[in-house]
């Protein structure tokens, strides 16, 4: 699938090129990672899907109220418009199935959307009927990718799972956790489940995914989605009282939104972040942050210790 | 839940405040004008209270509040607010039961609304805060479409049952459990949406 990089994108890109072209020495601060595509991999499978994905905890949780129904669907058309594809959804989540499905429905985009959904209940036994009233919610014909929410009966959901993935009925199968809760369990999970996709916290601000998740994921060929990239914005909170540190400029970060978001999708082993948000100007910035340059490991380093006293 | 003592009360609200705020507006503007019809009814019903001892006072308080409760469970948490929030079902099915209760203690106890002076007075003042909890919207800054107005909302509802059973001889401690509940529960939510940020 080809991203359809827009003006301002390849502006940026090109930005970089003529710095390079100039000769000028390369310092940690100038240095920047141009990845030949936006895309990243789907260990198991070798399909590229955006960096950026999008949420749906709380935001699109509306119920019927039809003017925040609308624009939720306003959400997604920017969202695919922008290239992006995977969306991440719970029946924990409320109304948030329903809502997406209505919008998938209102913008035609039923073959765009990478779906990713939980199975969310226990005793095990009611996972199908729950993943089939998920499913109906989407209007989808399947699932590409179901996961099991918050660990709640993993070891009666998996099999099952493992099953319908065998038979098709759904493309990948995955566990999810978020805040650090459970890590040494995931790891075990990782280690001995044949899952394709470990969905965690990740940010600025939570690294903990870094010591074992993260290599651990690389070494078993485990997809990683990262969840709360923004701390459901008590991240952005807490770093718009500051002005954009020194490394943001070569890496051409607009906003705190972009800074944050390329830290987290610049890791090598982050397939997709998925923030969540209810503004159309948001979304646009936060696919933007899917494009253009992203930082080396070296920028990393200084985007972790440029912004360690703000935290 | 296992690492419970990682969860914050936030972590446990699926809806922003916005979404809550756009749902108490639907649901005033929807039913307006009867909540000024049932908040005067309040207003009578607690001047009776504060004047002498009446049986068929009493019955007709415990009464209104049987029907408060049940349109609250019924009227929101039900139909509206579980749009939002699997729980409230839940909490629709609890606010019944109590709504059971209090109707059978209006038909067929002797539970009198009147247990001494001091506590009479204190049970007053309770009842009459939660009648006047439409005024937290303005007091808080919101619009009046966002008042909360007793036998609409939980919280108000549960204020004045506090304030009239706190006067029941014999006392009906069991009976207090919901209106305590919710008025924590009303409250942690109040913090979760609004307070706790950074």
């Amino acid at each position: 699938m080809t991203v359809p990089v827009d003006r301002r994108g390849w502006l940026r890109i090109a930005g970089a090129l003529v710095l390079a072209g100039r000769g000028q020495r390369a310092t940690a601060q100038q240095t920047a990672v141009v990845p030949p595509s936006r895309l990243r991999p789907i260990p198991g499978s070798g399909e590229r899907i955006p960096a950026v994905g999008l949420g749906s905890w709380i935001t699109f949780n509306v119920g019927r109220d039809a003017a925040a129904r609308a624009q939720c669907a306003e959400v997604m058309r920017a969202f695919f418009a922008a290239g992006g594809r995977l969306i991440d959804c719970s029946p924990m989540y409320g109304s948030s199935q329903e809502v997406i499905g209505e919008g998938l429905r209102r913008i035609g985009a039923a073959q765009q959307v990478f779906a990713a959904d939980k199975v969310w209940v226990a005793p095990a036994s009611r996972g199908p009927a729950q993943i089939e009233a998920s499913r109906a919610l989407w209007g989808l014909p399947r699932f590409d990718l179901l996961q099991v929410h918050n660990l709640l009966a993993w070891q009666q959901h998996l099999p099952p799972l493992f099953e319908m993935r065998a038979a098709g009925r759904v493309r990948y199968v995955g566990v999810t956790t978020s805040e650090g809760r459970r890590l040494n369990e995931v790891e075990q999970i990782m280690r001995s489940q044949p899952i394709d996709f470990v969905q965690v916290t990740y940010s600025l601000a939570d690294r903990r995914v870094e010591d074992r998740i993260l290599p651990l994921a690389r070494e078993r060929g485990i997809a990683v989605i990262a969840n709360r990239p923004f701390e459901q914005g008590d991240l952005l909170q807490v770093l718009q009282r500051h002005a954009l540190p020194p490394v943001a400029a070569p890496l051409q970060c607009t906003s705190w939104a972009q800074f944050a978001l390329k830290f987290v999708v610049s890791h090598p082993a982050v397939t997709c972040a998925i923030p969540a948000t209810t503004r159309v100007d948001h979304v646009r910035e936060n696919m933007a942050a899917g494009f253009g340059l992203w930082p080396d490991e070296a920028q990393r380093q200084l985007m972790r210790v440029q912004t360690e006293k703000m935290l | 839940m296992t690492e419970w003592w990682t969860y914050r009360v936030r972590s446990f609200v699926l809806f922003s405040a916005r979404t809550y705020e756009r749902l108490i507006e639907a649901y005033n503007a929807e039913l307006w004008p009867l909540q000024a019809v049932v908040w005067l009814a309040a207003v009578a019903a607690l001047a009776w209270l504060a004047r002498g001892p009446s049986a068929a006072r009493d019955r007709l308080v415990l009464g209104g509040l049987a029907a408060a409760w049940s349109a609250v469970a019924w009227a929101f948490e039900y139909r509206r607010f579980a749009a939002i929030n699997w729980a409230a079902g839940y909490a629709a099915m609890v606010f019944a039961a109590q709504a059971a209760a209090l109707l059978w203690l209006a038909l067929r106890s002797r539970v009198a609304l009147r247990r001494g002076a001091r506590i009479d007075r204190a049970g007053l003042a309770i009842a009459a805060l939660g009648v006047a909890y439409p005024l937290l919207a303005p007091a808080t800054g919101r619009p009046w479409t966002l008042a909360e107005v007793v036998g609409f909302m939980p919280a108000p509802t549960a204020i004045v049952t506090l304030g009239c059973l706190l006067r029941a001889k014999p006392a009906r401690t069991p009976l207090l459990v919901v209106p305590i509940a919710t008025c924590a529960f009303e409250g942690a939510l109040a913090w979760a949406l609004y307070g706790g940020r950074p």
